[in-house]
């Protein structure tokens, strides 16, 4: 069992081992909480309600129970020693630990104004605040909260409660100034003071003058105003709690906050933040969802997950002194060329903002005060095309525009294909856990594809977390790792999960890593480690079958062989008792060789001229034809001498997933080219090139790329085709999910390919010709090398000796695996 | 305890040390039949575990991946990707199933499995 030691029973702490200990069945973790408070953890966002009723007990979260849970609270935690892995306490007590997370949360920022310090000054934060702010105010008559944000609004509703006569002052020009803007806060300003709140908006204090006993008395403002206060509220900001981060020499923001990776990961591996602690690119969130969303990541990573927090939403909906506020997405209009659709119903103490795209067709973001009832709708709409008039949205008495009382289920998501984001949540709700799932059972996003983004926004929101992060050991994408090793140069795995990664990595990393460093070119794909790094198939270039034998299959370019090769290929099926089988790619398989019959197979291939296939690679496989005008009374070109051209140009081409081509000779398609990855079909002027058609689970057609190419042009098209897919197409994703995934779909890789959009053509182009240049046959070279042929061996200590497990059977005069015994415990996992 | 050992348990050599690569395995077949999946991880440790995939019946578990889950050292299968901590055995997609286990040490030349001397 390990040692998990959190630091923090705040919301986010709580939730964090709530969440682990859900996850973490099998008890590898035994849990120790540090909390400085003196109560378990309670829910801070509801803790104004503290003035309207609610105890203490019912705020709580409940408690952390459990064999392995300890949690030791009114403790504070003074120091972390990295080293030794230990965090001394305010008790004295020394905790060890193999992992530790920080959940400290934040603390009102005091601004240093002379009397800050005084008696009667006081923070929100705690229930210890709020008790200390409600002695206070027993006998006081006015309350003074600095800072007319958020909190500080809410502070304010509470010293109301608290039967005070009650100021606001808030430095900027107007109120709530990180959420609304000047119309809206107008509005909320106007409500506001209608409640009797007095509201100083563009000033800020300058000092807390004492009365004559001490007390803080009077406030200072820098607009020569002095208000009569007994007692003063903080709230004009939060700070992170790094300060223990800071000593034991973690990184940490400009602004304050521990810096940590999309796996919650700090500068020391063994530590973890979450919460309002943490700082994650550049933000510190002060909201409980992201941190909520942070705590689970962290729980799902120490339990072996490969979650990530790549960022959080930070709309706002709330209800401020009875006034309904709600802000969301790019509120401010800060998009480039954005146009505003606004409501001010000072009359019905209604305001409505919302912000388009620079063509009014998309929602970016909005603001509601008075009336937040549009927010549950037009939250979900962000990012997409609106349904109708935007105006009609925000206007209570003008005509419903299509669907939006129901909103999000009837929105119509995508305009092209009629697809409504309730299609596209059943969808989801059935099993489409991505961008190409979704386009594939509802057609959304597959016509114009603008609405692509707004996919992915939808999965996001119904909870499926859209990560890019390869696995656990890497927090990068496969095409990011793919530039990290093009940029850096790097080798060898051990030398990227070094640098880029943590832990010894796994059978997703290792494979896609061997997969990228192979796209490159990097030798051979079992030289040195790379060896080790190969999954299944490609670690004995050839295809494992169920019985732990091998499939072998020769390359035979468009299809076309010639008596005696295939008389070879006989010979050798019939010497070592193989299994064959025409495959649908227009060749021959040859099933159950043993492991250490693979070299001597393949010797005897070689010999007769035969390549590898790269049937066990996710790599080029055929390029499959028909005959052609050679001899089709109907074909128009030469298909089969094109398909063999292309066969061995892109033979031996490593991608992010196996690539399956045809050229077919006439408009007869006999070739089914457009079932392929890269599709060729003649036509009389030249050659028609398709692209991004399968077959397999989810069959789509090939779309038309280009048209009447001459060959040099149709070759020139494809280098780019394929270097451009291998360079951004995410790890075991084919080229029709990786297009459909695409940003501006078709067009935009048209743009690319044929007319060189980005400009890289030439470079992709470059790359295909260092492939094609060395190029050589894997097996040819595995059977010239006595390290690598020493890996085709079934037992180290008993070489000679064949696995006593692998048994045939015959079937229709053919050798078949003898059916497995049924074990008691087999389940498989896709 | 420890004479049970000395007396029905035995080293036996599975290969030379320097056929034994960094996370890469091989099979060793031990004294009356089974057959053990032998590695060595980046960290310098070995493990014998049971070649057999519980979850498929063939013996190709030397045949997978090393790596780590959350720090667990692990080989996943080759057949359908299951995971098992190369420490205890365990497979971690269902912890009911666990795969047999021996102690491993390499003595400079050779490295070695301890097995019972005959089959159990
Ligand atoms: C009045 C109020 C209203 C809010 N309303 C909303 C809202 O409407 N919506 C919203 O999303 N968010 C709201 N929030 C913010 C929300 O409460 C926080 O985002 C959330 O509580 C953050 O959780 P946390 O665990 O990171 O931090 P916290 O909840 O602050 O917990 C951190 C804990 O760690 C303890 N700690 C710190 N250092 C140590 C140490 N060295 N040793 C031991 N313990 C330590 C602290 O005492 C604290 O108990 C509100 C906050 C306040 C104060």
């Amino acid at each position: 069992m390990k040692e998990l030691v959190v630091i923090g029973n705040g919301m986010v702490g709580h939730r964090f081992v709530e969440a682990l200990l859900d996850r973490d069945r099998a008890g590898h973790w035994n849990i120790t909480v540090i909390g400085e408070e003196p109560r378990t953890a309670y829910d801070r966002v509801a803790l104004s309600s503290y003035f309207d009723g609610a105890t203490a007990h019912d705020l709580s979260l409940g408690d952390l129970t459990g064999p392995r849970v300890t949690v030791h609270t009114g403790e504070r935690a003074t120091a972390i020693d990295r080293a030794a892995r230990t965090v001394t306490t305010s008790t004295g007590r020394t905790l060890t630990y193999d992992r530790l997370v920080l959940a400290t949360g934040s603390t009102p920022f005091v601004p240093p104004v002379p009397g800050h310090d005084l008696p009667g000054c006081h923070v929100y934060r705690t229930l210890d605040d709020l008790d200390a702010i409600t002695d206070r105010a027993r006998g006081a008559r006015t309350g003074t909260v600095i800072g007319g944000g958020l909190l500080g609004l809410e502070a304010a509703n509470a010293l109301r409660l608290l039967g005070l006569r009650t100021h606001v002052v808030e430095l900027a020009p107007h109120l709530m100034p990180a959420q609304i803007d000047q119309g809206a806060a107008a509005l909320l300003e106007h409500l506001v003071t209608g409640l009797g709140v007095h509201v100083h908006t563009g000033t800020s204090s300058t000092a807390v003058r004492p009365g004559p006993t001490g007390h803080a008395a009077h406030l200072d403002l820098d607009n020569g105003t002095r208000l009569d206060t007994d007692l003063v509220v903080f709230s004009v900001g939060i700070r992170p709690r790094d300060e223990l981060a800071r000593a034991c020499g973690l990184a940490t923001g400009e602004r304050g906050g521990i810096t940590i990776d999309d796996t919650c990961t700090t500068s020391d591996a063994s530590i973890l933040a979450i919460g309002e602690a943490a700082h994650h690119r550049g933000t510190v969130y002060g909201l409980i969802a992201p941190g909520n969303a942070m705590a689970e990541v962290a729980a799902d990573r120490l339990t072996g997950g490969t979650a990530t927090f790549t960022g959080a939403d930070t709309s706002t909906k709330l209800k401020l002194l009875g006034v309904d506020v709600a802000s969301f997405g790019d509120a401010h209009g800060r998009t480039p060329r954005s146009l505003d659709v606004v409501v001010n119903d000072a009359a019905h103490h209604r305001y409505a903002k919302l912000v388009l795209s620079d063509d009014a067709t998309t929602l970016l973001g909005g603001i509601l005060v008075g009336d937040a009832g549009a927010y549950a709708t037009l939250r979900p709409m962000v990012g997409s095309p609106l349904p109708g008039d935007p105006l009609a949205l925000i206007t209570p008495h003008g005509a419903p525009p299509p669907g939006a009382h129901t909103l999000p289920e009837t929105a119509q998501v995508c305009s092209c294909n009629a697809v409504t984001k309730g299609d596209l949540l059943s969808a989801i709700a059935h099993g489409a856990h991505d961008v190409p799932a979704l386009k594939a059972c509802t057609k959304a996003g597959t016509s114009c594809g603008s609405c692509t983004p707004a996919l992915a926004q939808i999965l996001t929101q119904a909870g499926i977390t859209q990560t890019k992060a390869l696995c656990e050991h890497f927090p990068h994408s496969r095409t990011e790792l793919l530039e990290i090793v093009r940029a850096t140069g790097t080798r060898t795995f051990s030398a990227l999960i070094a640098s880029h990664g943590t832990g010894n990595g796994c059978d997703i990393c290792k494979p896609a890593v061997a997969s990228i460093l192979a796209s490159l070119g990097n030798g051979h794909i079992l030289d040195g480690e790379q060896a080790s790094l190969q999954d299944t198939n490609d670690r004995h270039l050839a295809n494992m079958q169920r019985n732990g034998t091998y499939s072998v299959v020769p390359r035979i370019p468009g299809g076309e062989i010639t008596p005696a090769k295939l008389i070879t290929i006989g010979e050798i099926a019939r010497d070592f008792d193989l299994y064959t089988k025409i495959t649908g790619g227009q060749r021959i398989d040859l099933l159950g060789a043993r492991l250490e019959q693979l070299p001597a197979i393949w010797a005897r291939l070689v010999q007769a001229g035969f390549e590898s296939g790269h049937a066990y690679g996710k790599s080029l496989r055929t390029v499959k034809s028909c005959v052609g005008t050679t001899w089709c009374r109907y074909g128009v070109q030469d298909s089969t001498a094109l398909a063999i051209r292309l066969e061995e140009r892109y033979r031996g081409l490593r991608a992010p997933h196996k690539l399956k081509a045809a050229v077919s000779g006439c408009a007869r398609e006999c070739a089914e080219a457009r079932s392929k990855d890269f599709g060729v079909i003649a036509t009389d002027k030249g050659w028609n090139l398709y692209v991004g058609g399968n077959g397999g689970f989810t069959p789509r057609h090939a779309d038309l790329l280009a048209t009447d190419l001459e060959e040099s042009d149709l070759i020139r098209h494809i280098d780019r085709f394929l270097m451009f897919y291998i360079r951004t197409a995410d790890r075991l994703q084919r080229t029709s999910a990786w297009i459909e995934a695409m940003d501006g779909g078709l067009d935009h890789l048209r743009d690319v390919v044929v007319h060189d959009g980005l400009g890289i053509a030439a470079e992709l182009e470059a790359a295909m010709e260092r492939h094609t240049a060395t190029y050589t046959d894997e097996w040819a070279d595995v059977l010239a090398d006595p390290d690598k042929l020493a890996r085709f061996t079934t037992f180290a200590n008993a070489p000679t000796t064949p696995d006593p497990t692998i048994t045939f059977t015959t079937t229709r005069d053919q050798p078949v695996p003898t059916t497995p015994v049924h074990l008691a415990m087999p389940t498989t996992r896709p | 305890m420890t004479t049970a050992y000395a007396t029905s348990t035995t080293w036996i050599d599975a290969c030379a040390s320097s056929r034994l690569h960094t996370d890469d395995g091989i099979a060793v077949l031990l004294p009356g039949g089974r057959q053990a999946a032998l590695f060595r991880t980046r960290d310098g440790h070995l493990y014998a575990l049971d070649n057999i995939d519980p979850y498929t019946g063939a013996a190709v578990l030397a045949r997978g991946i090393v790596g780590d889950r959350a720090g667990t050292p692990t080989i996943t299968s080759p057949l359908l990707k299951h995971t098992f901590d190369l420490r205890t055995g365990h497979s971690l997609d269902s912890p009911h199933v666990r795969l047999t286990t021996w102690p491993v040490r390499d003595t400079g030349t050779t490295v070695q499995i301890r097995t019972p001397l005959a089959a159990p």
